[in-house]
């Protein structure tokens, strides 16, 4: 009975470390571990994947790792493992990403990956600091979390949705910019939850007592 | 949407701030953590910390320090200060800091913004661009704390460092720092209009005016400010009251 935090070499994990190991602590649920392992990976009951920077090299960085993809896709595939991922590792639920070039998500949800357009040009990209959520429709991981509830956002590109149904948050920003996603047993954020005080931190534990 | 960002600095030298912060009654206004606490649950946006004189030697304590605001402050952490290789990135992520900030390094080598960019992402490497005004409309970047000048023009320097990678522009006015007489309006603007990345403000502030001028006229995304925080002019709330009153979009929850 584990929740595992994927380290794939994706950026800093110490900050997403203590806020679920904390979150998971306050909430009496189970502990937090932080693994690269598939054999942890495949214990797991509850799996989160972080990950920063570009789409393909974060996909590359996880195949990288012999049968960890494997197990991730075992885990929610075939165990119905509950599943968060934050900011790239949200895009990775996708069909496609195309930053850079086209490569293949798990297609969780069904979508793609596409660069950020505001319609107001002196809108800057990449899309970085606080931004207020605008909730689309109810969720378990959403309880206690409102319309106008900031969250830490840092990205170029954001999910473009196939059906409008995955869609539970979004932020203006030149227009609409995904916030966060979910279908089944599998959720994600495109901002970080670890870095979003206490809309964050209430997601995170949101997430640790879901059982979808 | 997108909120304006108000970041508190604080210098760091050994493990200590350097000027104590006493905007609230803290056990320990010297310690680096308690302060960032303060500043978390006071509402800033994010935290600085700037290792203001970084040797070899003293590096661990840095990391110390980001591994443990990191276990207590759910919000975003730049470090800078002595950061010189991918490998000083590297370890400064890995203990806890969510962006690093390059200066000097970046001026002899604009190369390794790009390696650590290609490493790690554009979205953890921030330039730090110390600049002063050389003539009317031109301003020259100065490296070792202003005193050594360059030649290299900052508005170039700062497109040639966000085309290697660098996913954010810390900038400060050499010419204004430490002076409270407000920020350098002409040169933020210039090169929050010359890049695509945001531009944070920095060196100069004074009153909570200069917060909104650096904005409006000067086209900041964020705004860094130390002593109006540190030394309790101001408080982060009355800060964001003031520029949301002058109808910048500002975190208030």
């Amino acid at each position: 009975m584990t929740t595992v935090l994927i380290d794939y070499d994706s950026g800093n994990l110490h900050s997403a470390e203590k806020a679920f190991q904390r979150m998971a602590r306050e909430g009496g649920h189970d502990p937090v571990i932080v693994t690269n392992r598939p054999a942890d990976v495949a214990k797991a009951t509850r799996i989160v994947l972080p990950g920063d920077g570009a789409f393909p090299a974060c996909r590359r960085g996880l195949a990288a790792i012999d049968g960890l993809e494997e197990a991730i896709i075992d885990a929610v595939e075939r165990r119905a493992v509950p599943f968060l991922g934050i900011c790239v590792g949200m895009q990775m639920l996708a069909t496609w990403g195309r930053e850079y070039e086209d490569v293949r998500g798990f297609d969780w949800v069904g979508g793609q990956i596409t660069r950020i357009t505001p319609d107001d040009p002196s809108l800057k990209v990449p899309h970085m600091g606080w931004n207020d959520l605008i909730i689309d429709r109810p969720h378990p991981v959403l309880d206690g979390i409102q319309t106008g509830d900031h969250a830490y956002f840092v990205h170029s590109y954001h999910m473009q949705v196939a059906d409008p149904a995955d869609l539970l948050a979004h932020v203006d920003y030149g227009g609409p910019v995904t916030a966060i996603v979910a279908r089944g047993n599998v959720v994600g954020t495109q901002f970080h939850p670890e870095k979003s005080q206490s809309a964050g931190l209430r997601l995170i534990a949101n997430f640790l007592g879901w059982a979808p | 949407m997108l909120k304006t960002r108000i970041i508190p600095c604080l210098d760091v030298a050994d493990g200590r701030v350097v000027k104590g912060v006493n905007f609230v009654d803290l056990i320990d206004a010297g310690d680096p953590v308690e302060s960032a606490r303060a500043y978390d649950a006071a509402g800033a946006d994010e935290l600085c910390f700037l290792d203001i004189h970084a040797t070899h030697e003293n590096r661990g304590t840095m990391y110390d320090l980001a591994t443990r605001t990191a276990e207590q402050c759910f919000m975003p952490l730049t470090i800078g200060g002595g950061v010189r290789t991918v490998d000083d990135v590297r370890d400064l992520l890995l203990a806890g800091a969510d962006k690093v900030s390059f200066n000097s390094a970046a001026v002899a080598d604009p190369d390794v913004v790009a390696r650590a960019a290609d490493r790690f992402g554009s979205q953890c490497i921030v330039v730090a661009i110390d600049a002063k005004t050389v003539a009317p409309g031109k301003w020259e970047i100065f490296t070792h704390g202003g005193r050594k000048p360059t030649g290299i023009d900052a508005v170039e320097f700062a497109r040639t460092v966000v085309a290697k990678g660098a996913g954010e522009i810390l900038l400060t006015s050499m010419d204004r720092d430490g002076t409270r007489a407000g920020f350098n309006l002409p040169l933020t603007r210039a090169i929050a209009d010359a890049v695509p990345v945001p531009v944070i403000a920095s060196g100069g502030v004074g009153t909570l005016d200069h917060l909104v001028e650096g904005v409006i006229e000067g086209h900041a995304s964020a705004v860094l400010a130390a002593s109006i925080f540190h030394f309790g002019d101001f408080t982060i709330a009355e800060a964001k009251a003031h520029m949301v009153a002058a109808g910048i979009p500002m975190r208030l929850s």
